[in-house]
């Protein structure tokens, strides 16, 4: 990288930084939504695939294993190419939040499905000696408890969905990919430019990844856990 | 809803009760009457099914074969309109009214670690009984001045002692005025010098109350206190049932004498 | 709607690139698992000066984008082909997973085979390569397959810097016969059948494993 490259991309740099900012707003707003449906899917095929009847948990299953098995990759672009060819054309945001709250969410149902079956049978059998039927005890007593359990791996499926989002500028999104990349082409910083985008987006994960321990944090203290291995 | 009667008044009548794990027969067609507001203690090497009967009472298990009754009504199981009026294992909803004239105290306590202590105890009162929350709060503070603990109900389950979490696990079942009570080892996970404190606590509940106990102990001075009638259990079976100074002064079978033997 | 035909055109095309897929899965995972070894021991070794900014270098790469640094090789490592090329971004990028999951598996060796290593006198080589290392990996299997599935179906993300992997394939394909239904309906089809049984066969591996 020579010196005047540096000074163009830095000049650059003060003019784009507007564009810059939508880009990443529209990163963290996919992030968001994304994770935001992850969460819902998770929990609506985490529980399902506890279900006494056969027919739910096997449909819970199926649903699990073709959402992680078709890779986002392929889930993002057949919504985006491949539905239209169906007669559906949805925005290429919907396409995108869709793809991660549908792949994230299936990996979040494992989770879900994980730590409910970790917390320890005798919770469950306390809350009958105390007469409390299926749904409060799922709401009372076993999913606080499986929510320690659930931070943890929701914080590293969290920012892999946001280190996924790069994706959006393939589908005509100006995200932050696609801002800085701009950048780049305009100034021919390459180095510059992706190092940038590198560190904004390490940053970003980093502000995520803090964020999610702050819960696991207050989440054990209520269990009292902290403390003890402290 | 049709009931025998010829066993004159009873709380919990086991009628024929076999209770199979896999190959395992844990109770053999057990039949066990207990009477309203009787106490008693059943006794046994462990696997003799002792803890099954409780558990089945408790609904945490279900029957292999046989009728468990409460209140001199099917229990385990319902009778089924369709089929004329014939036995059907319980629902959940036949089963949720009965379940909650039974409480339960566990050898590992099993508080909730996520909740106080006081609202361990109001938990249920609140969402089960519905309880508004004064209420709920009130009857759990005079039950932890019962048991001891009155100036915990703050703290954290998982920051007291064994002993102290045990009592406060009584406190919570004894919230929801069970009519029939359940104690499960209840003292055989306490470190020797904590077993006094919560055995004093329940010798209080018994003489203070009327609550139908079933009892599940090795502490053969606290059945002795509290027991109307002790059952020796063997692999499955009842081996001898009597009153505790005749069933644990003079038992009538080897076998009960061998067993008093190796817990003394 | 559906049309057979093309489908029929599409499916060779897709399973061509359905070997690039597979080549790319297998050379990147074998990187992936040297090169996070390599990390792991670097980061238990107590050199400070190596094992702090190998550290800090690897949690940097495994918390930004793939994609991000496809791109960023593709234009500044010139003189590679695309597949050598996103073959080692790839697989640098799960080495720092992998470091991970063999710190874990390090880790989870007791103590006590340590102290028993010293109480024979073993050389340090020996103490790594025939106590923990042995004992470590059949911890870290299962972790180790569910990040080569995982990585399986990351490689499309090499189609950016133009290697011609399945999805690269099924999207060529779509664009110029309009048959992008087809196309990568075709390649989601293949991703599920070959990655459904591979995290079956893990996850029966984890059960066996845990006994």
């Amino acid at each position: 990288m020579t010196g005047s490259g540096t000074d163009v991309f830095l000049s650059e740099l003060g003019r784009a930084l507007p564009g810059i900012g939508r880009g990443l707003l529209v990163t963290l707003e996919a992030t968001a939504l994304g994770a935001a449906l992850a969460l819902l899917v998770a929990f609506a095929l985490g529980l399902a695939s506890r279900s006494r009847a056969v027919v739910v948990r096997g449909a819970a299953r199926v649903t699990v294993e073709f959402l992680r098995g078709t890779s986002l990759y392929v889930q993002l672009f057949w919504l985006f190419f491949a539905l239209p060819m169906l007669g559906f054309r949805l925005e290429p945001m919907a396409c995108g939040v869709l793809a991660f709250g549908l792949n994230y969410g299936a990996y979040g149902a494992e989770v879900v499905r994980g730590s409910i079956a970790a917390v320890p049978a005798a919770q469950t059998e306390a809350a009958i000696a105390l007469g409390m039927g299926p749904g409060l005890r799922l709401r009372r007593v076993v999913l606080p408890q499986a929510y320690v359990l659930m931070v943890p791996p929701f914080k590293n499926l969290l920012i892999q969905l946001l280190k996924a989002t790069p994706l959006l500028s393939l589908v005509t999104i100006a995200d932050l990919t696609f801002a800085i990349d701009q950048l780049r082409s305009q100034t021919g910083a390459t180095a510059s430019a992706y190092l940038l985008l590198l560190l904004l987006y390490f940053g970003v994960a980093a502000l995520l990844g803090a964020g999610m321990d702050a819960l696991e944090r207050t989440a054990k203290e209520r269990l009292g856990q902290e403390g003890r291995n402290a | 809803m049709p009931t025998e009667t010829d066993h004159g008044p009873e709380k919990v009548r086991f009628d024929r009760v076999t209770k199979r794990f896999g190959e395992q027969t844990v109770l053999d067609g057990l039949d066990l009457t207990v009477a309203p507001g009787e106490r008693v203690t059943l006794i046994g090497p462990s696997g003799s099914g002792k803890t099954t009967i409780l558990r089945l009472l408790m609904t945490l298990e279900r029957v292999t074969d046989g009728v468990v009754h409460l209140d001199g009504e099917p229990y385990s199981h319902m009778p089924s309109g369709r089929a004329g009026g014939k036995l059907v294992p319980a629902d959940e909803r036949y089963l949720a009214p009965r379940r909650r004239r039974v409480g339960m105290v566990f050898q590992q306590f099993n508080l909730f670690p996520h909740l106080s202590v006081l609202a361990n105890v109001t938990e249920a009162p609140r969402h089960v009984l519905s309880l508004d929350a004064d209420e709920a709060a009130a009857r759990a503070r005079d039950l932890l001045g019962l048991v001891g603990l009155a100036d915990k109900e703050d703290a954290h389950p998982t920051r007291l002692s064994g002993g102290q979490q045990q009592r406060v696990a009584i406190a919570r079942a004894l919230a929801m005025r069970p009519e029939l009570l359940l104690l499960d080892e209840v003292t055989s996970a306490l470190d020797p010098e904590l077993v006094a404190e919560v055995l004093d606590v329940l010798r209080d509940v018994a003489a203070g109350t009327d609550i139908t106990m079933l009892c599940v102990t090795h502490e053969m001075g606290f059945a002795r206190d509290i027991s109307h009638r002790i059952l020796m259990f063997d692999e499955g079976r009842v081996l001898e049932s009597d009153a505790p100074e005749r069933l644990l002064d003079d038992p009538e079978h080897e076998r009960t004498r061998a067993f008093l033997r190796t817990i003394r | 709607m559906w049309d057979m035909d093309a489908a029929r055109a599409a499916l060779p095309v897709v399973l061509s690139g359905f070997g690039v897929t597979l080549l790319a899965t297998v050379l990147g995972f074998a990187v992936a698992v040297v090169a996070g070894l390599g990390v792991a021991l670097v980061q238990r070794s107590g050199v400070r000066w190596i094992a702090l900014p190998v550290g800090a270098l690897a949690s940097f790469v495994r918390s930004t984008p793939v994609m991000v640094q496809l791109f960023a090789a593709w234009v500044l490592v010139p003189g590679l082909d695309p597949l050598t090329l996103g073959v080692l971004v790839l697989g640098l990028h799960y080495a720092t997973y992998l470091s991970e999951v063999y710190r874990a598996g390090i880790d989870a060796v007791p103590k006590g085979q340590w102290e028993a290593c010293i109480a024979l006198s073993l050389p340090r080589r020996r103490v790594w390569r025939a106590v923990v290392l042995p004992q470590a990996v059949r911890k870290v299997l299962p972790a180790l397959g569910n990040y080569a599935v995982s990585m399986f179906k990351e490689t499309p993300f090499l189609s950016v810097i133009t290697v011609n992997e399945m999805v690269h394939e099924a999207n060529a394909f779509g664009s110029t016969h309009f048959a992008y239904l087809e196309s990568f309906t075709l390649a989601a089809a293949v991703f599920l059948i070959a990655s459904w049984p591979t995290s079956l066969l893990v996850r029966r591996l984890e059960a066996r494993l845990a006994h």
